[in-house]
């Protein structure tokens, strides 16, 4: 007598859980910062094409394959054929190898959300030094939302030789984000069907919350202004379509298996093309949405900035020509700053090293992504609006539930294939292998909460996932269109859906799409080689600033 | 109208005033005497602790903060930021360590029990097949509770249908 497979309440669930898959941090903090390096809003021509020619067609033949197959991703490229399931086993520990470092990236917004309910936050002012009479040196040299983060948060280290110790408070965050995680998927499908319900829906309220206070926030005007105005030239930059075509792949979650376990636990007849559609346009549309949230708040971030550089010159100013209180003001400063150096050419010569060139570009063009975006500029935002706290708890809640959905992916990619093997099903319950990978990932992930843990963590961020996922989803491509055959795979699509695929979908399938991976393979692997030695980049608390040191000892 | 009368008015009252023997700031020596001898001074260290210590009640005297009221000599200590005896985010993480705990104990203790309730149930249907005492509906030798399917099919001819059968 065999169990029947665990299936899914309903399609909403299947569709909830792949979003709240796709829909990670990247959409948040990566999408923006292409946007405005490669052309604001001409950024999007190359990536709604790249959707269309790559993402769709990917997505769906993913979905399609594990609800046929209704196995995790070793057994459905057993199914394929015998000499394929290495590919499902790639996929395994690519998979096993993000979830050892994404889960800290939880651990972090778990720390930050436990210290926003202080009033005032803790980001906000420096520390003072030990006999009270400044703030302490490295916070005043930078800032105090980088010091958090830096100091208080990971206690970086000055090179990634140098291990230090294990953080505690880091560590007891990164064991609660497991034992979250384990909590969710403990009973398969029937925990994370009604988990996915919050984890998707949850950053769309959040990020609606902040889309109305960050539109209404001063300044938020510039940033929008400055990140849609299209710099079509960029689209002459072969980088701009490879980052493109990078970052439609990378946030689907292509090749890791997630989207095959999560499929494997769908209804025979489940319309798998139109949820394939559905699910990379909300992916999309995400990813453009939250560039409008970053956006506003970077305006409001420079126009605060700007505008508190520019008082401090009219202070300086008015001190020291002695002039009157509001002679003075943002408008007329440039022909005031003329005027004064025609009259008081020799003062305002001694003066000059002082005065601040404000400038609103300047500080609208620090591009930043990743962990500084989201731990470092957006709480340097929120320390400056009113009811901070409240704002904060929101941000942060919304980074935890993006990670933990896409963490819920992951932990599936991993677990479907261990529990549909007879031989560890038989001998342990799910609920102890769901324990063991969780406790195994949780010991190797220690390793991130050292001194030097985010060094290595940039390491596994930048190659962990980066050339094997192109590989593997080449080879799946590959191998449905040519091993396994097109034709068979349209018959089986007849018997799933009621209806043959779409010339256009057999096209991309056979050709666009593996051309498409070969380039980019080619493009990545010239470009490591030429690159030579590693860099990377390093906090010097000293100098404090942002060294690039070399990988050569390692 | 009036309101250039008004400025006529204002701008007279500034012109008026004269200033002479003008200081950078606004400044003054101070001595503090003994009142129990009146000759003597109390000591300047003594004074200096005195106004480290009560600094906050003096600028508050003149409506004024440490950037505004300088003592020479005395060097302006910033206040520490508040810090409650045991850290907010201990606290914080705290309770919801122990709400995820007791959730997953309570679904592994469920599961757990529900897995001895199965096991008890087929033991059971078991023995009674074995008494052949209550039949029990099977499909391929398996029974049919046990293979509760979602995608089971209801078979329309066997739905009730009043009208076939004949009234009383």
């Amino acid at each position: 007598m065999e169990k029947p497979r665990p299936l899914w309440d309903n399609p909403l669930q299947f569709i909830f859980a792949c979003i709240s898959y796709a829909v990670g941090l990247g959409n948040v903090w990566r999408f923006p910062y292409l946007c405005q390096m490669y052309g604001g809003g001409g950024f999007l021509i190359p990536y709604l094409i790249m959707l269309i020619v790559e993402g769709m067609p990917l997505l769906y033949l993913e979905l399609a394959v594990g609800q046929h197959m209704r196995q995790g991703s070793i057994g459905a490229w057993k199914i394929i054929s015998p000499y394929l399931s290495g590919v499902g086993i790639a996929s395994v520990v690519v998979s096993f190898f993000l979830s050892m470092y994404y889960n800290v990236i939880n651990a972090w917004a778990f720390w930050y959300l436990f210290h926003s309910f202080q009033d005032p936050l803790p980001w906000a002012s420096c520390p003072l030094n030990s006999n009270h009479t400044d703030y302490d040196e490295e916070c005043a040299q930078t800032s105090s939302t980088q010091y958090f983060w830096y100091r208080n948060t990971l206690n970086i280290s000055p090179s990634i030789e140098e291990y230090g110790s294990i953080q505690w408070e880091q560590a007891i965050c990164l064991i609660l984000a497991w034992l979250v995680v384990y909590l969710c998927i403990l009973r398969g499908t029937e925990s994370t069907g009604k988990v996915v319900y919050v984890t998707a829906s949850l950053p769309y309220l959040v990020l609606i919350i902040y889309l109305i206070r960050g539109l209404t926030l001063h300044g938020a005007v510039n940033g929008l202004i400055y990140m849609f105005t299209p710099k079509l030239e960029q689209l002459a930059n072969p980088k701009t379509w490879i980052n493109a075509a990078t970052q439609i792949f990378f946030s689907l979650g292509l090749g890791f298996g997630s989207l095959i376990a999560f499929a494997s636990y769908n209804e025979p007849n489940n319309n798998c093309e139109r949820h394939a559609i559905i699910i990379s346009l909300i992916n999309s549309s995400t990813s453009i949405f939250a560039s409008i949230v970053t956006f506003s708040i970077y305006g409001f971030k420079a126009t605060f900035n700007y505008e508190n550089c520019l008082s401090k010159v009219i202070l300086l100013l008015t001190n020291v020509f002695d002039l009157e209180e509001g002679a003075l003001t943002a408008d007329n400063l440039d022909s005031m700053k003329n005027y004064l150096t025609s009259t008081y050419p020799n003062q305002y010569a001694e003066l000059l090293p002082q005065i601040k060139n404000c400038s609103l570009e300047a500080e609208l063009d620090t591009a930043v992504q990743g962990t500084g975006l989201a731990f470092i500029v957006y709480s340097e935002a929120i320390k400056n609006m009113e009811v901070s706290q409240l704002y904060s708890v929101l941000y942060f809640i919304m980074l935890l539930m993006l990670g933990i959905g896409s963490m819920l992916g992951n932990t599936a990619a991993i677990l479907t294939p261990l529990t549909d093997s007879k031989f560890l099903s038989t001998h342990l319950p799910k609920e102890v292998i769901s324990g063991i990978v969780c406790f195994i990932n949780c010991i190797v992930g220690l390793v991130f909460t050292m001194e030097a843990g985010n060094y290595w963590f940039d390491i596994f961020n930048d190659y962990a996932a980066t050339l094997s996922l192109l590989l593997i989803v080449l080879v799946e491509t590959i191998a449905v269109c040519y091993v396994y055959g097109l034709r068979r795979f349209e018959k089986d699509l007849l018997l799933m859906l009621g209806h043959k695929p779409n010339w256009y979908w057999k096209i991309m399938w056979a050709f666009a799409s593996p051309v498409l991976i070969i380039s980019l393979l080619i493009f990545y692997l010239t470009d490591y080689i030429r690159t030579g030695t590693l860099q990377y980049q390093a906090w010097d608390a000293t100098q404090v600033f942002i060294l690039l040191i070399t990988f050569d000892q390692l | 109208s009036g309101i250039n009368r008004l400025r006529e008015v204002q701008d007279q009252k500034i012109s008026n005033v004269l200033l002479c023997n003008m200081t950078e700031r606004v400044s003054f020596w101070f001595v503090v005497t003994d009142s129990a001898r009146n000759v003597t001074t109390v000591p300047g260290s003594e004074v200096e602790a005195a106004i480290r210590m009560n600094r906050n009640r003096i600028n508050s005297a003149f409506l004024l903060t440490d950037n505004t009221l300088q003592f020479l000599k005395i060097s302006s200590t910033l206040s520490p930021p508040i810090e409650p005896t045991v850290p907010v985010w201990v606290i914080v993480f705290g309770v919801v360590l122990c709400l995820v705990v007791a959730a997953i104990l309570f679904l592994v203790v469920s599961g757990i029990r529900q897995r001895k309730k199965n096991n008890n149930e087929s033991a059971e249907t078991g023995d009674l097949e074995d008494k052949c005492d209550t039949p029990v509906t099977t499909e391929n030798g398996i029974p049919c509770d046990i293979l509760d399917l979602k995608a089971g099919q209801i078979n329309g001819v066997y739905a009730a249908d009043d009208e076939r059968f004949t009234p009383l």
